[in-house]
């Protein structure tokens, strides 16, 4: 993996997640290592994401590496048309290894090919961001044992979802049965569907989040944003229909986990935090680790 | 009655047959002929066995690039490519489509980095249900056949 670029979900082999996610659990155990020490990683942010970049600079911080960067491209050469071929091929110059947020798709795939250092694609547009689908993936296999057939159950957006919908392109190598619940105006891409029919892999459909949950080993819940409906109206009525609530739990399966890539506004109710079954500030601990082991892995340190 | 007869035969040059009648616009426009400084024979609605209408253009002194062979594959795949020496068929090419298709075509996605910076459009070919979509190297996103435009 060394020198290699993570810009999509599908640039790794299913052996590399595993490398990735054995990794990470060993910098669980053992989180302070200062394997980057001699290193500078740029961190820049064409766009803010807060919660994005403190992960990131939090896992380079906790390798004893150094950060340099931005958080938004205002204050940046950009600002003044500078173009993204002349900012990555500047930076690249500086720093070792290149993590990137970018509101334009196919932003990170293009800096990869002027770049001759590896970059992290850290978000472009509603394309990739494929290291939060690698921490669903430890958080998965963490919670649950396995990544093999499990069944999951994705809530909320899932025809803008990015993160759902790299979920599903990663998960859908391992055999699992996948429930869709979401509004019909905001239900899974067909071409998304289209994929798992080829695969032969079972999906159903549902309007409402219902005691079908019983069966599910991982609820993964995503806002369902206001902007994204075109009638203020139709907002209004299916708002508060994807809510998960502490009590609708209880007959729920022991080893559930329920997953949120956060910020959560919300469609996970303040009284799921308490349950056991709430993992998802866990999962954005599990962010953490697993960066450190991308990074390290594509700085050849391990 | 044979087509070839209807449209004036050129000496040396270029013969693209077998083009469905309802393509020939966007091929006129795909390969540039308003560019073409020699003489260009276009025919169209002619009778054909294969699609009831057909259409052919016919290009004096002029071979057609592999791009320009890429582009007629994209539009009509069942297009037929005929070289002509000396008003004889020296060469015979069923177009064919690349796996990628570099440059010429614009990605449909607005957001792409392609539409915004200086970069080259560069697009896997894949194909479902009969159909080609062209899938783009950087956005991920597909250009469906219907939607495929020609950057000039």
């Amino acid at each position: 993996m060394k020198n290699k670029s993570l810009i999509s979900i599908n640039d790794f082999s299913k052996e590399e997640y595993f490398k990735i996610l054995d990794l990470a659990e060993e910098f669980q155990k053992n989180p302070n290592q200062k394997l980057l020490e001699n290193h500078v990683v740029a961190s820049l942010f064409f766009e803010p994401s807060t919660r994005t970049r403190l992960s990131f600079e939090t896992a380079v911080q906790r390798l004893g590496g150094r950060v340099i960067g931005f958080s938004e491209a205002s204050s940046t050469s950009v600002s003044k048309g500078e173009s993204l071929k002349d900012t990555i091929l500047t930076v690249s110059r500086y720093a070792d290894l290149i993590i990137m947020r970018h509101p334009i798709e196919g932003s990170a795939r293009h800096a990869s090919v002027v770049s001759d250092k590896p970059i992290i694609n850290a978000g472009d547009g509603s394309n990739q961001h494929p290291t939060q689908c690698l921490l669903d993936l430890y958080s998965i296999r963490k919670t649950q044992g396995t990544l093999e057939n499990l069944n999951l159950f994705l809530v909320g957006d899932l025809k803008y979802g990015r993160t759902v919908h790299s979920l599903l392109q990663a998960m859908a190598q391992f055999n699992p049965v996948f429930n869709f619940v979401s509004p019909p105006s905001l239900r899974m891409p067909q071409e998304y569907k289209d994929h798992l029919d080829e695969l032969g892999i079972k999906y159903y459909e549902h309007d409402q989040l219902d005691e079908n949950i019983n069966h599910a080993d991982i609820i993964y819940v995503t806002r369902v944003q206001k902007e994204r409906f075109s009638d203020p109206m139709d907002y209004e009525k299916v708002k508060n229909a994807y809510i998960l609530k502490n009590k609708m739990l209880e007959n729920t399966k022991p080893n559930l986990k329920i997953l949120h890539p956060l910020p959560r506004v919300n469609e996970i109710n303040t009284d799921v935090d308490t349950n056991e079954k709430a993992y998802y500030f866990d999962q954005a601990e599990n962010g953490v680790y697993t960066r450190m082991a991308i990074m390290a892995l594509m700085l050849g340190i391990k | 009655m044979k087509s070839e007869l209807t449209v004036k035969a050129i000496e040396n040059g270029t013969v693209i047959d077998h083009i469905q009648a309802e393509n020939l616009y966007k091929i006129i426009s795909i390969i540039g002929i308003e560019n073409i400084d020699t003489e260009v024979f276009i025919g169209n609605n002619l009778d054909s066995k294969k699609y009831g209408k057909k259409a052919i253009i016919k290009i004096a002194d002029k071979f057609p690039s592999m791009d320009d062979v890429n582009k007629i594959a994209l539009i009509d795949p069942n297009a037929v490519i005929n070289i002509i020496k000396d008003y004889k068929v020296v060469d015979k090419q069923q177009v064919e489509l690349p796996n990628t298709i570099k440059k010429f075509v614009k990605c449909i996605n607005p957001k792409c980095i392609t539409n915004h910076d200086d970069v080259e459009t560069d697009f896997k070919v894949v194909k479902k249900d009969g159909k080609i979509g062209l899938k783009c190297y950087y956005c991920e996103k597909v250009t469906g056949q219907n939607n495929i435009e020609v950057i000039k």
